[in-house]
């Protein structure tokens, strides 16, 4: 993964524009050590080429002068349909959820729309990267998939997809099969199960339904299996599958899926499953993170946090649990990232790190949160999610916090491109600011 | 009405208020004091006394607040908790016979969990299903009280109207957000905004004869005739109230279109829109609301959920403060009813509204909208003791609500609510046990017997 990602890199710079930038007498916040006081940082070719306490100006760089300014990584937004989903209520305007139980050919990357109007309202909070996944519920359309297609990683600013992309297929979306729905969000809470056996919800229907899913999801796996045997033995009659094709990465371990699962037993049995399947998982949205944290530490399995701002999953409990789930799974040791899962909710993603601070999370977690940590779960941690030397220059410069909603961003670097300040919201403002 | 509303709030004052004194605090008043370090005495429900020093009364409870802040308690122009049994008569295009006041829930957990965000009051509406909805009222947080308890005394009653995507989609069960609850009628009239305007202005025009009807028997009353008396109507009766000043509208709306054509609708029908609700494109008419003298209550950075949505942008509420429109920031629900100071925060951001400005939006400005800003929405002697304690920054993600009075009356606490979880999960593990014990069959019979 790590040469996969050097190699990207590499043909990522290509595309970046020659632009060499100094900033200068800012405070450098690497995420991954101590920050630089009064330092400079140079960037060339896309990159971060030099960090240092005093660089000498090159030649023909625009010097950027930090006095009093703060750069930090820009931020990763772990979930998001950006680009896929334009208005949540309006079905032609969304791409994210597909017909069929198993399509892993589908690419969320060649249905995200540059344009969306949603690009340029987040990058100008900060958010650089984003996660933009198929699949799941809304109005476009299935969302009944239990292999749904592969999550994209790509940067919030581009001419197309292709130079938006960083990795194309950064994960594999499952939907686990459980009994309190797919991906176990909702249904009743394990502890009252046993209880309420027959319930519509929990009764030995939905049980034999979810036994069915995880029979058929098997056999899936299997039939991946032997087509790769097909494939590698290069027999005569052997035929492209697209679906099974797109399965081998996940098979071999070299692409992660990112299993919808919420509350503990779910998570307990998807880690069981992936252990039978031998395959790399990273949990999405899971809802009991105490409970599960144990197991998900001991198997070192990575999770991406949904909104920190949501409401407790049940009446009684307590009323802070969304704020205080990143506190658990840091408590717990479980590496994890936030994601926000809904697009208008994007740019508030700093803001929602902000809550779990209030509610106990040590201030540097949550900066990791939203820089390193989902930048080396979805495969691209010698890319991007911290300042260091060759990384891409994916930055912000600040004037504060940077998530603290007081803090004003100044400069935002996108492959060290200098992004515009500006979007259609901006543009509306000052339109009718001027109105007499 | 007023008179006995002091009257109640006195007989009521007393039996959870205790005399106490928050010291060293960062205070801001939203009041004529401003922003300043230091005290605020608490006596019999109502702010007694604020300053850099203050005198202790005797017996006062001393609360240290160091490095916190305090600010008034925060008030939610719109929010749909405490409704039970759904808040959406949408089966009418005109459902001003209804009225929420009847269907309060006092058990909802969602009024637990706004007090726990600093919320100590909320206008509680109907939906936004007809052109015309429901009644409405504020009430007051007072977890633990009964339904007639949290009703906030002496407030102005609302009627809710409803311009857009959501009174001509009624008939549509699809829903979405904003169309509250699950909405599975018939095909109503309207399905434009041109029937929302007519339904708006039939009604009116029927209000209108309507209270020309029981003027001139209030007429020939008062000269000692003895004419025959009209019938009540209750769906007229509400609207009349409107055309008298005795009840509030907020309007739901969204686009500028649909705000200019409800201004014209009320200005030609002789009412005033006290508020305009959510007006995602306010901006785009400020002068208008302005010139009408209407409030609006916005949200800070909500778009893109439905079409009508589109336009929105998260300086609203900073442009329409700007151009002198008294602005605040509501929820419409109830997650985000948790953390309104936050929402607060944001019109910093965009738009650049200073501190006190920016408060403003969830405290003096929504009781202004709301008439009771003689009563709450600032800490000034004689006010409501309504009051939020945070640990930090107040309008910052970083901060928390460690307490929360209302009426000088803590009604939230942190501390004891984590002190107390623990004894909660074990009560709720052994009413578990119990109902599985009762639940399993004795021993020494077989199940299938």
């Amino acid at each position: 993964m790590k040469i996969l990602g050097l190699l990207m890199a590499t043909a990522l710079a290509a595309f970046a524009a020659g632009e060499t930038v100094l900033i200068q007498n800012a405070d450098i916040y690497p995420v991954t050590g101590a920050p630089l006081k009064g330092g400079s940082l140079l960037i060339q070719d896309g990159k971060i080429a030099e960090i240092g306490a005093r660089i000498p100006v090159p030649k023909g760089a625009t010097v950027l002068e930090g006095k009093g300014l703060r750069v930090y990584p820009g931020w990763i937004d772990s979930g998001t349909q950006l680009g896929l989903e334009e208005i949540e209520s309006i079905r032609e305007t969304n791409d994210t959820g597909e017909l069929g139980d198993f399509m892993p050919q589908l690419k969320a990357l060649s249905a995200v729309n540059p344009d969306s109007e949603h690009f340029g309202v987040v990058r100008v909070n900060g958010i650089t990267t984003a996660i933009a996944l198929p699949g799941g519920g809304g109005r476009g359309g299935g969302g009944g998939q239990i292999i749904a297609g592969q999550a994209a990683l790509l940067h919030t600013d581009g001419w197309t997809w292709e130079e938006m992309e960083i990795n194309r297929s950064a994960a594999m979306v499952l939907n686990f099969p459980s009994a309190a729905g797919r991906g176990g969000r909702g249904g009743m809470p394990a502890e009252l199960q046993d209880m309420f056996p027959n319930a519509a919800n929990n009764g030995m229907d939905a049980r034999r339904a979810v036994l069915d899913q995880i029979a058929k999801l098997n056999a899936f796996f299997d039939d991946a299996r032997a087509y790769k045997k097909a494939k590698e033995a290069n027999q005569p009659d052997f035929q492209k599958d697209l679906k099974l094709e797109a399965m081998l990465p996940v098979i071999e371990g070299k692409m992660p899926l990112a299993v919808n699962a919420s509350r503990a037993a779910a998570i307990h049995d998807a880690i069981a499953w992936s252990e039978k399947q031998n395959v790399k998982i990273v949990i999405m949205q899971p809802r009991e993170v105490a409970k599960a944290g144990p197991e998900l530490k001991a198997k070192n399995i990575p999770v991406v946090l949904g909104r920190v701002l949501a409401l407790p999953e049940n009446e009684d409990s307590e009323y802070d649990e969304g704020y205080t789930q990143p506190l658990e799974a840091y408590k717990a040791g479980v590496k994890f990232a936030l994601g926000t899962f809904t697009n208008e909710f994007v740019r508030d993603l700093p803001y929602q790190a902000a809550t779990a601070v209030a509610y106990g999370l040590p201030h540097d977690e949550a900066l990791k949160a939203l820089t390193i940590n989902p930048a080396q779960i979805w495969g691209a941690g010698s890319l991007i999610g911290s300042i260091e030397k060759g990384k891409l220059a994916d930055l912000m410069v600040v004037d504060g916090d940077p998530m603290d909603v007081r803090t004003q961003i100044r400069h935002i670097f996108i492959k060290g491109k200098e992004i515009t300040l500006s979007n259609k919201q901006i543009r509306l403002y000052e339109r009718y600011m001027s109105r007499q | 009405m007023k008179k006995l509303a002091i009257g109640i709030l006195a007989a009521l004052a007393p039996l959870g208020a205790e005399t106490f004194v928050i010291q060293n605090a960062t205070v801001m008043t939203e009041g004529s004091k401003g922003i300043f370090k230091g005290s605020v005495v608490v006596k019999d429900g109502k702010i007694a006394d604020i300053g850099e020093k203050v005198m202790v009364p005797a017996g006062a409870t001393i609360i240290e607040a160091g490095g916190l802040y305090l600010i008034p308690g925060i008030i939610d122009c719109h929010s749909h908790i405490a409704g039970s049994g759904g808040i959406n008569e949408g089966s009418v295009s005109v459902s001003s016979m209804v009225n929420i006041k009847d269907i309060i829930n006092p058990d909802d957990i969602a009024i637990y969990r706004a007090l726990a965000g600093g919320v100590t009051t909320a206008n509680i509406l109907h939906g936004s299903a007809n052109s015309i909805g429901g009644q409405t009222l504020p009430l007051k947080m007072r977890w633990g009280k009964s339904a007639e308890e949290m009703i906030f005394a002496g407030a102005t009653p609302g009627i809710k109207f409803a311009l857009g995507e959501n009174p001509k989609r009624s008939g549509n069960p699809q829903g979405g957000r904003g169309a509250i609850g699950a909405i599975q009628i018939q095909a109503r009239y309207p399905a434009t905004r041109m029937g929302v305007e007519d339904v708006i202005r039939e009604a009116f025009n029927q209000a209108k004869a309507y209270k020309a009807e029981w003027d001139a028997y209030d007429a020939a009353v008062a000269k000692g005739e003895h004419p025959i008396r009209p019938r009540t109507d209750l769906k007229l009766q509400a609207l009349k109230e409107v055309l008298e000043n005795k009840r509030y509208v907020h309007v739901h709306c969204y686009r500028a279109d649909e705000i200019l054509m409800m201004i014209r609708a009320a200005d030609d029908n002789g009412f005033k829109v006290r508020t305009f609700q959510h007006v995602l494109e306010g901006y785009k008419v400020a002068k208008e609301i302005k010139e009408h003298g209407a409030g609006a209550s916005t949200f800070s950075d909500w778009w893109a959920y439905k079409i009508e949505a589109i336009d929105a942008i998260p300086f609203n509420a900073a442009l329409m403060a700007k151009k002198g429109i008294v602005v605040s920031l509501n929820s419409d629900d109830a997650e985000l009813m948790r953390h309104l100071n936050t929402e607060a925060g944001k019109a910093m951001k965009y738009g650049g509204m200073n501190e006190t400005e920016a408060l403003a939006m969830v405290t003096i400005n929504p009781a202004i909208q709301l008439g009771i800003d003689k009563t709450v929405g600032s800490i000034e002697v004689g006010k409501d003791a309504d009051l939020v304690l945070y640990d930090g920054y107040p309008m910052s993600d970083f901060a928390k609500v460690t307490k929360v009075w209302i009426d000088g009356t803590q009604y939230f606490d942190r501390d004891k609510e984590v002190a107390a979880q623990a004894a909660k999960d074990a009560e709720k593990q052994q009413l578990l046990e119990k109902e599985r014990s009762a639940q399993r069959p004795p021993s020494n019979r077989r199940p299938n017997q």
